[in-house]
C-alpha cells in the first residue's frame, strides 16, 4: 500500500465513473468547498469526464485567496519596519494588498522568508534574537493547530522575539454563510479531508440537518473525489442529506483531539473578514489572552500609510463571486488576459489553489 | 521597447518560467536583435569558414552547493556540455568564471575545482579558460560559476526547438524531477527513506547515440528550470503545434512522486539536470528509444507522447482518462536550483 497509485488506479476510476452515470438522473451542483480539492479536480481531468448533469462549483476554501487586504496590508506594513523579519507561506509571498505584495517588499530590501511549515519561524527566530519574527498565520483548521503547537513551545522557550499575525479562519461558518446568501443552489459539499482529520464529521451536521445538504469529506486523489461525488450522488437521488465520510483511512467523526485541545489552548473563535465573502461571524480565531503577548497587535504599531492605499481596487475583479461560487473564471473581463498568474488581479489567481489559477493553468479545455 | 510589467527585477525573472520568457523577449532580444539569437535555442548555431559552431554559456547560482548526486562544480560543467550536446554538437572546450565570496572556504573551493576537473576527464572536455573575481563579504553567496563552451556540429545534423512535426513523437530519458527534489530536501533538511539523488549528468555521449541511428532528429532540449512542462510548452510554441502527452508513461520515481505530493509540487515542473526530451519522427522513435536505454544515462527512457496539430497547446491526458493543459511555469518554484 503507497496511499497514491491505488488511487489513481484507471480501472477503478471507471468502475466509478460507470456507477455515477448510472444512478445519477437529476441536473445537480456540488460545491468543492476546498482548493486542494479544485486543483486535484482540474489535475486529474475529472471535470470533463463527469456526465453534462453534474456541475461542480469550486468554494471559497483557499485560505490564501479569502484573506483579506487589511490583512495583507498589515503583513506589509510590519514587513518594512525595522529588524523584522515576515515569515509567511509560498502562496502568500505574490497576493496583492491594496498597494503591495511581499514579493515586491522583498524586491525593495524587506526581510520576507517563505516557510514550510511554522516550526521554521521558530527556528528563524531563536537564530535571530536581535531581529522580530512575525509569522503570518494563515489558513484553516489544516493549519491552525501547527501554529498553536508553535505558540505553546513559544511560550515555553519563553522566546521574546516571536509574533504571530493571525489570520486563521474556520470552515463550516463560510459554508452556511454561502448557503444563507441564497445566491446558488447547492446540492451536496464536497468537504475537505485534510480539514475533518482535525475537526471530525460532527461540525458539518447542522449543514445536513437544517438545510437538507449532503456532504461527504472526502481524500484528495483522484478516485477520492470519483467515489465522494458517487456517495453524494447516492444520498440526492435517495433524498437523504446526512454527512458520511469517504476519507475513512485518515478521518474520524470525532477529529484529532489532540489537535483540538491545542487549538483550543491557544485560540478562541471570533468573527472574521473573508476577502470576498465580507465579515462572517464565528468564522476566524484569535489568541486567547493568555497567549496575547505573542500577537502583533500587542507589540506593533501598524500603521497603513493612507499614501499608499493609492490603487483603487479593479472594479472588474469578479474574485467575490467566483469565492462564493456565484461565477466561473471565465465570466469575468479581466479572467486570462488582464489578469493571469504573472500578472494577477485578484487573490483567486495568485494562490496555486486559487479557482482563476487552476482554470487558467489546467483549462476548462472546451471552453478554451 | 515593449514595456515589462514590473519595475523591479524578481525572483521569479530567474525562474526560467513565463516571467524570464518575458524578460527575454521584452529586453534582451530587441536590444541585442540578430538571426542566431532570435532562434531562442539554449546554444547559438554559427557558421565560421566550413564549420557549424554550437556556442553556449550558463551561470550557476545553486544553493546549496554541495548537494546529494552533485554539487556547483559538477554542476556547470555538464551543464554546458548538455546546452552543446541539444543542438547535436560535438561539445569541445569550455572556460569558467568564477565569483567567490570574500570568506569562503579554500578546502571548499579545491572540492568544486576537483568536481570539475573530474566531469572533464570524463567527457573530455577541456576547461581551456577562465577568470576569477572575489566580491565583499555579504555581495554573492559563497561562489557562483559561469561556464561557456562550444563544440561542433555535423553539416546533415539540423537540430532545433522550433522543428516538431505533426505526428512525431516525444521522448523523455529518464524519470523526472529528482535534482529539483534532492536540492530541496537538501536545503530544507527532508529526508527520504530511499534518498533523492540529482540526475546530473552529460548528455553528449546519449546523443551522439541517438543521432547514430538516424540524422533526423527534430528537436532536443534539457529540461531544466521550469521541469518538463516548461519544455514542452517551449517546443510547442516555436514549432506552432501540439503536443499530447500520457501521464501513465512519464517516468517519476516513487521517491519524488511522495516528496512531490506532501511539498505541494507537481513534478512535471520540477527541475532536472541529466535528462534529455527529443522529439523524433515517428519511423525512428522505436529504434531510437531502444538505442537509449543501452545507455547508463537513459536506462528509463520512454515516448511518452506526440506532436499534434490542434490544440497549439501541452496536453496531458490523465491516469483516469480526463485531459487537462499543461501550462507553462508560472511564478517560482524553487529558487536557485541550478
Amino acid at each position: 500500500m503507497k496511499y497514491l497509485d491505488e488511487y489513481r488506479c484507471p480501472n477503478l476510476a471507471k468502475k466509478i465513473l460507470d456507477n455515477i452515470k448510472a444512478i445519477s438522473k437529476q441536473e445537480i451542483k456540488l460545491m468543492e468547498v476546498c482548493g486542494t480539492h479544485t486543483v486535484a479536480i482540474f489535475r486529474s481531468g475529472i471535470r470533463n469526464i463527469l456526465p453534462d448533469n453534474i456541475s461542480l462549483i469550486s468554494g471559497p476554501g483557499c485560505p490564501v485567496c479569502v484573506t483579506s487586504k487589511e490583512d495583507i496590508d498589515k503583513a506589509i506594513a510590519i514587513s518594512r519596519q525595522k529588524d523584522v523579519i515576515l515569515a509567511t507561506y509560498g502562496d502568500m509571498f505574490r497576493v496583492p494588498g491594496s498597494f503591495s505584495s511581499l514579493e515586491k517588499e522583498k524586491a525593495n530590501g524587506a526581510d520576507v522568508r517563505v516557510i514550510y511549515s511554522s516550526l521554521d519561524a521558530l527556528k528563524i527566530a531563536r537564530k535571530n534574537p536581535q531581529k522580530k519574527l512575525v509569522l503570518m498565520g494563515i489558513g484553516f483548521e489544516t493549519t491552525s493547530p501547527t501554529v498553536a503547537s508553535t505558540i505553546i513551545t513559544a511560550k515555553k522557550e519563553n522566546l521574546r522575539n516571536f509574533y504571530v499575525l493571525v489570520c486563521h479562519k474556520v470552515i463550516p461558518p463560510a459554508m452556511k454563510a454561502i448557503l444563507d446568501s441564497g445566491e446558488i443552489m447547492i446540492n451536496g459539499f464536497i468537504c475537505p479531508g485534510h480539514v475533518s482529520t482535525i475537526i471530525g464529521s460532527h461540525p458539518y451536521e447542522f449543514i445536513a440537518r437544517d438545510y437538507n445538504v449532503g456532504c461527504v469529506i472526502t481524500g484528495f486523489e483522484p478516485i477520492d473525489i470519483l467515489q465522494g461525488i458517487l456517495m453524494l450522488i447516492q444520498m440526492i437521488e435517495s433524498g437523504y442529506a446526512k454527512v458520511d465520510i469517504e476519507y475513512r483511512r485518515f478521518v474520524r467523526a470525532d477529529g484529532n483531539p489532540i489537535a483540538l485541545k491545542l487549538m483550543d489552548e491557544v485560540f478562541r473563535v471570533c468573527d472574521s473578514n473573508w476577502r470576498g465573502l465580507g465579515m462572517i461571524p464565528k468564522s476566524g480565531l484569535e489568541l486567547r489572552d493568555e497567549y496575547i503577548m505573542f500577537d502583533v497587535k500587542s507589540s506593533f504599531d501598524i500603521e497603513i500609510d493612507s499614501n499608499d492605499k493609492s490603487e483603487e481596487e479593479n472594479l472588474q475583479c469578479m474574485c467575490g463571486e467566483i469565492l462564493k461560487g456565484v461565477r466561473i473564471p471565465p465570466d469575468c473581463r479581466l479572467f486570462g488576459n488582464l489578469c493571469t498568474p504573472d500578472t494577477p488581479v485578484g487573490p483567486c489567481m495568485v494562490s496555486s489553489e486559487g479557482t482563476c489559477a487552476a482554470y487558467f493553468k489546467y483549462g476548462d479545455i472546451k471552453n478554451r | 521597447m515593449a514595456i515589462l510589467k514590473t519595475d523591479k527585477i524578481l525572483l521569479s525573472h530567474g525562474s526560467g518560467g513565463k516571467a524570464s520568457h518575458e524578460l527575454i523577449s521584452e529586453l534582451f532580444l530587441p536590444a541585442f536583435d540578430n538571426p542566431f539569437l532570435n532562434q531562442l535555442n539554449d546554444q547559438a548555431l554559427l557558421e565560421v569558414g566550413d564549420l557549424r559552431i554550437a556556442y553556449t554559456t550558463d551561470s550557476y547560482v545553486i544553493d546549496p552547493i554541495f548537494f546529494p548526486g552533485g554539487d556547483i562544480g559538477k554542476l556547470s560543467v555538464y551543464g554546458t556540455i548538455n546546452d552543446l550536446a541539444m543542438c547535436g554538437a560535438t561539445p569541445l572546450y569550455i572556460s569558467a568564471g568564477f565569483i567567490i565570496e570574500e570568506g569562503f572556504s579554500i578546502d571548499e573551493l579545491r572540492k568544486v575545482v576537483y568536481s570539475m576537473k573530474q566531469a572533464s576527464d570524463l567527457t573530455g572536455v577541456k576547461i581551456v579558460t577562465g577568470d576569477t573575481k572575489v566580491v565583499n563579504k555579504g555581495h554573492a553567496d559563497k561562489i557562483f560559476i559561469n561556464t561557456s563552451g562550444f563544440g561542433l556540429v555535423d553539416k546533415d545534423v539540423n537540430i532545433s526547438v522550433n522543428r516538431a512535426k505533426v505526428g512525431d513523437k516525444v521522448i523523455i530519458s529518464g524519470s523526472i524531477g529528482d535534482h529539483g527534489i534532492a536540492v530541496l530536501s537538501k536545503r530544507e533538511g527532508l529526508y527520504f527513506d530511499s534518498p533523492i539523488e540529482s540526475d546530473c549528468a552529460p548528455l553528449s555521449d546519449l546523443v551522439k547515440e541517438m543521432l547514430s541511428v538516424t540524422k533526423c532528429i527534430h528537436c532536443l532540449r534539457d529540461p531544466t528550470r521550469g521541469g518538463l512542462a516548461t519544455t514542452l510548452n517551449e517546443i510547442a510554441q516555436q514549432s506552432g503545434v501540439g503536443i499530447m502527452i500520457e501521464e501513465t508513461k512519464i517516468p517519476i520515481k516513487e521517491a519524488v512522486k511522495a516528496a512531490c505530493e506532501f511539498l505541494g509540487y507537481d513534478p512535471l515542473y520540477v527541475a532536472n539536470e541529466g535528462k534529455l526530451v527529443a522529439v523524433v519522427p515517428e519511423e525512428y522513435s522505436l529504434e531510437i528509444v531502444s538505442k537509449m536505454r543501452d545507455n547508463k544515462y537513459a536506462v528509463d527512457a520512454q515516448i511518452i507522447g506526440e506532436v499534434v496539430s490542434e490544440p497549439k497547446r501541452v496536453i496531458l491526458k490523465t491516469s483516469i482518462g480526463g485531459v487537462r493543459i499543461v501550462d507553462m511555469l508560472s511564478g517560482e518554484l524553487l529558487p536557485r536550483i541550478c
